[in-house]
């Protein structure tokens, strides 16, 4: 149960993909104009990580080193494209806000990051763990960022008006693109200063 | 006219990296020097022009044909790995001296998400304007959206190099500082929208 735990606490804070490992940028910035459409896709990518890590695991001593990579990239595309269609199926007001970048969730490093490092090292229940652990990490950025930008950019958190339009002026260009950069700047500025304190006490 | 309309969209008004959000890795990670960012730009201008065409063809003339749309993500992502491997190793048999010029990125753009993004982006146009964007269209978008990325990842380096000499507060080293610069970058292209409806 501990090594559960632990690994859940690896993948969230301490190796956290987004803010420590850097990955996965593009759905970082493009998905996070709102909180609810961030949480979305790293819902989406944690179904991804975890089915691809789970069946990557199980056929890790079949596949052979050489030919790794394609075989992890058609693996991945397989979940992605299921995904997309139950997407599609089931939930088409989120399918439409992500748009392009469900299909892109075969490009995404984090995917093939963690295929690479970790399901094609270790058994299956450790690597679905690790998919979750991870997924969940990816999901905590995304929501945080996407909260932070419709906050400053609509007045609002998963739709719910907080700032009052009578008296918040929003500032619109956080939820369009340049908006997401200068964001996600000022949330790493303030996660390094953070991670400064905590190592200097 | 209309071709030329297309490149100039595809360039400046949906600037691939910083209004489409796609290919923000090496945007952000092979930025620190103007020579090697240039480097970058031509491979992915190379791919992504051939990618455009190949996975024309491929949609249209196979999966269209065997009623197989919904494998499109997965043949397309077969498609850009193996154009990949392939012009690497013609590249390296006919040119070494650009081998050895772009020798580095070449594996590096099978990751790039702009390549399979605008793969898609051309798909998906042509099921809008129901087949009318062409494989002239398709290659047009792919070249010019490749030059949108080297315009881009050239301007930031270039920007990179000068603000390195600078005093940046200690939180803001690294990544922090070069997101906030690929902002303002983004507010400047911003102006672009709406000059072609």
């Amino acid at each position: 149960m501990s090594s559960i735990t632990k690994q859940l606490k690896q993948g969230i804070i301490d190796e956290n993909p987004v803010f420590i490992q850097v990955l996965g940028m593009c759905p970082t910035l493009a998905v996070t104009s709102s909180a609810m459409n961030g949480m979305g896709m790293g819902l989406a990518t944690t179904a991804v990580l975890m089915g691809s890590n789970l069946v990557i695991s199980l056929l890790r001593n079949i596949i052979p080193s050489k030919v790794r990579i394609p075989a992890f990239i058609v693996v991945i595309a397989t979940f992605v494209t299921m995904v997309d269609l139950l997407l599609q199926g089931f939930i088409p007001a989120l399918y439409d806000a992500l748009g392009l970048f469900i299909p892109l969730i075969v490009v995404n490093c984090i995917v093939l990051g963690r295929a690479e490092s970790f399901a094609s090292k270790k058994g299956p229940g450790k690597s679905l763990i690790d998919g979750i652990a991870m997924g969940l990490g990816f999901t905590l950025a995304l929501t945080i960022l996407g909260a932070i930008r419709e906050l400053i950019g609509a007045g609002s958190i998963f739709g719910l008006q907080l700032l009052s339009a009578s008296w918040y002026q929003p500032i619109t260009i956080f939820v369009l693109a340049p908006g997401a950069f200068i964001a996600l700047g000022f949330v790493f500025a303030a996660f390094n200063a953070f991670r400064l304190k905590v190592t200097k006490n | 006219m209309e071709f030329i309309m297309i490149f100039i969209s595809a360039v400046l008004v949906n600037n691939i990296v910083l209004a489409r959000f796609l290919g923000v890795c090496p945007f952000l990670g092979v930025s620190k020097k103007v020579e090697t960012s240039l480097g970058m730009g031509m491979a992915v201008t190379f791919v992504m022009t051939l990618a455009s065409l190949i996975s024309y063809v491929v949609y249209n003339l196979i999966l269209v044909p065997l009623k197989i749309e919904y494998l499109s993500t997965i043949a397309f992502i077969l498609v850009i790995a193996s154009l990949v491997q392939l012009v690497e190793m013609i590249i390296q048999k006919t040119s070494p001296s650009l081998y050895q010029a772009l020798g580095v990125y070449l594996p590096l753009i099978t990751t790039n998400c702009a390549v399979l993004g605008i793969a898609l982006i051309n798909m998906n146009k042509g099921i809008q304007t129901d087949g009318a964007f062409g494989l002239i269209h398709s290659v047009i978008n792919g070249f010019g959206t490749a030059v949108g990325f080297t315009l881009a990842i050239v301007l930031l380096a270039g920007i990179r190099e000068h603000i390195e000499f600078n005093p940046i507060p200690k939180n803001f080293k690294g990544y922090p500082i070069v997101l906030i610069t690929a902002g303002l970058m983004a507010i400047a292209f911003l102006g672009f929208a709406g000059m072609i409806k």
